[in-house]
């Protein structure tokens, strides 16, 4: 059974038909990359994964079940900017996940679960290279390194599915590379399920065992929003097709 | 040649600039004062800082032969007490009205509009409404203050709160955070500074609130007695007092700012 279901998925605003028919099953342990062009419904996707938007028609199921259309901590979330909290420093942006767990009311642990939570958190934070900054707060760091601590937030909570949402779009390519790195080894590490959407092919294909390309199938001029996005291209990569899949790919684009 | 806009002076050389226009005003004050004096000694309206001083240390040191207090303290504590009540008043009514409007689309929808309304209405203008309901006591001059400045505080914190990214509070969500723990934990938090900086700005309404009841309505305050010696014109009180009015203001000023500094040093390193 796959982990993630997506049957006869519609996303309308009045008028205006974002997605149509969508009907993708991911599997656990899969990395998937979601192209296509601006306004073809990448991000409404990926929304509906996250629960921060309901679909119109359809549904969408995770584990077998409905999922309630409500953002939860079986779904771990990297936007492109503003997910990591300003007012606390970078470990207590990580033992935050934990504290909302184990302490409902405070929202803070103490004592013997507050050392375990400490000790969880800088395990992590050391996995995503942030070993060296705990002390500082998240706003103190550049770009990558937040984007590091974002995804140490998310991964510390165990997610059934990691959702990134152009999580490297604001960062220059060398730290860029870094970062694919750095996601690839985690991805391989905790076995996680990614989605992942970006505007960058070569990103997609590199980190992605699965590339789903979002475009219209049909355009009528004289009512541009009339028709929906799907996923017009589903590809799954193997090492030995992923080069020619990406050429492909390109040529089609 | 260097533009004037790009002329920068450098620390030392910009207190000196400040002072400069201060001194003036005090040189202008003095030649004003001793031009009346020389030719009517017995002038009330420009007192000379002589006498000045000698009034405001009666009113500092010595005790009043009827009530037996020391006027400036009596008047300062009541005055003080006054606005503190209000301004924390004003404070708690903030942080829980701007979490409710800021965070709760469902309050925001029933009570936003509501209290956009209010914040429009003249405080002064319902200070009679205030008087018959409360009477003359503290209540009155308490609520007055209240009313006058705690409209535009939730105002002003539940829109930072509403403005607050959007992926924060998704993130928060996808950690595990409900609805509570989003509002003590990720709200309260970042809306503390943005709270201070508002009840800062509303501390100059504030006072005006306080001065204006009292003017009308006490037996003790410093706004009670700058009205009450206006009867004599009693200049060489008045001034001393204003004077004490807007030290006392700018040392509540800073200490809130004092507060925010060290309370909240991750709010004042993205402002840098």
């Amino acid at each position: 059974m796959s982990l993630l279901s997506f049957r006869n998925v519609w996303v309308e605003y009045g008028d205006k038909v974002v997605l149509e028919r969508v009907n993708i099953d991911i599997n656990a342990g899969s990395f998937v990359s979601i192209i296509g062009p601006s306004g073809a419904g990448k991000s409404t996707f990926l929304r509906l994964a996250l629960g921060q938007e309901a679909p119109s028609q359809g549904q969408v199921f995770l584990d077998g079940k409905p999922l309630r259309p409500e953002p939860g901590p079986d779904r771990g979330i990297v936007f492109q900017r503003y997910s990591v909290f300003p007012h606390l420093n970078v470990r207590e942006n990580v033992i935050f996940g934990l504290d909302c767990a184990s302490s409902p009311i405070l929202g803070r642990s103490f004592g013997a679960a507050r050392r375990r939570a400490v000790e969880q958190a800088e395990e992590m934070l050391i996995a995503v290279g942030l070993g060296h900054v705990m002390n500082e707060y998240a706003t103190a760091l550049s770009g990558g390194m937040q984007q590091r601590l974002a995804i140490a937030q998310a991964l510390v909570k165990n997610p059934r599915v990691l959702l990134l949402d152009e999580p490297f779009g604001a960062l220059d390519p060398g730290i860029r590379a870094d970062m694919h790195e750095l996601v690839t080894g985690l991805w391989q590490q905790h076995q996680l399920t990614i989605m992942m959407v970006t505007h960058d092919l070569k990103e997609a294909f590199k980190l992605g065992t699965r590339v789903l390309s979002f475009d219209k199938r049909r355009v009528d001029p004289h009512a541009p929003h009339r028709y929906g996005a799907t996923a017009v291209y589903d590809m799954e990569l193997t090492r030995k097709n992923q080069a020619a899949e990406a050429a492909r790919m390109m040529a089609a684009i | 040649m260097t533009r004037l806009v790009n002329i920068r002076p450098g620390r030392k050389a910009a207190a000196g600039l400040a002072a400069i226009p201060l001194i003036l005003i005090v040189i202008g004050y003095m030649i004003a004062s001793a031009v009346r004096h020389a030719a009517n000694p017995a002038d009330k309206l420009l007192p000379t800082f002589m006498a000045m001083g000698k009034a405001f240390k009666n009113l500092a040191l010595d005790a009043d032969p009827i009530t037996g207090q020391i006027l400036l303290w009596a008047d300062t504590l009541a005055s003080l007490e006054r606005l503190g009540i209000a301004l924390a008043i004003a404070t708690v009514t903030s942080i829980l009205l701007g979490l409710a409007l800021g965070l709760i689309p469902l309050i925001r929808a029933q009570f936003g509009a509501l209290v956009a309304t209010i914040s429009v209405i003249p405080p002064i203008a319902i200070l009679p409404v205030l008087f018959i309901v409360f009477g003359l006591g503290e209540a009155s001059k308490i609520m007055l203050i209240v009313i006058g400045i705690t409209p535009v505080m939730v105002r002003d914190v539940a829109a930072f709160v509403a403005a607050l990214p959007q992926e924060q509070m998704i993130k928060a969500q996808t950690l595990g955070a409900g609805s509570w723990l989003l509002t003590i934990r990720v709200a309260l938090p970042q809306m503390m500074p943005r709270l201070i900086v508002a009840l800062r700005l509303s501390l100059g309404p504030a006072w005006v609130f306080l001065i204006s009841a009292e003017a009308i309505a006490a037996d003790v305050g410093l706004g009670y007695r700058i009205f009450l010696v206006r009867r004599y014109l009693s200049m060489d009180i008045i001034l001393p007092y204003v004077a004490w009015i807007s030290l006392l203001a700018i040392l509540i000023d800073m200490a809130l700012q004092f507060i925010s500094r060290k309370a909240f040093p991750w709010a004042n390193r993205s402002s840098n």
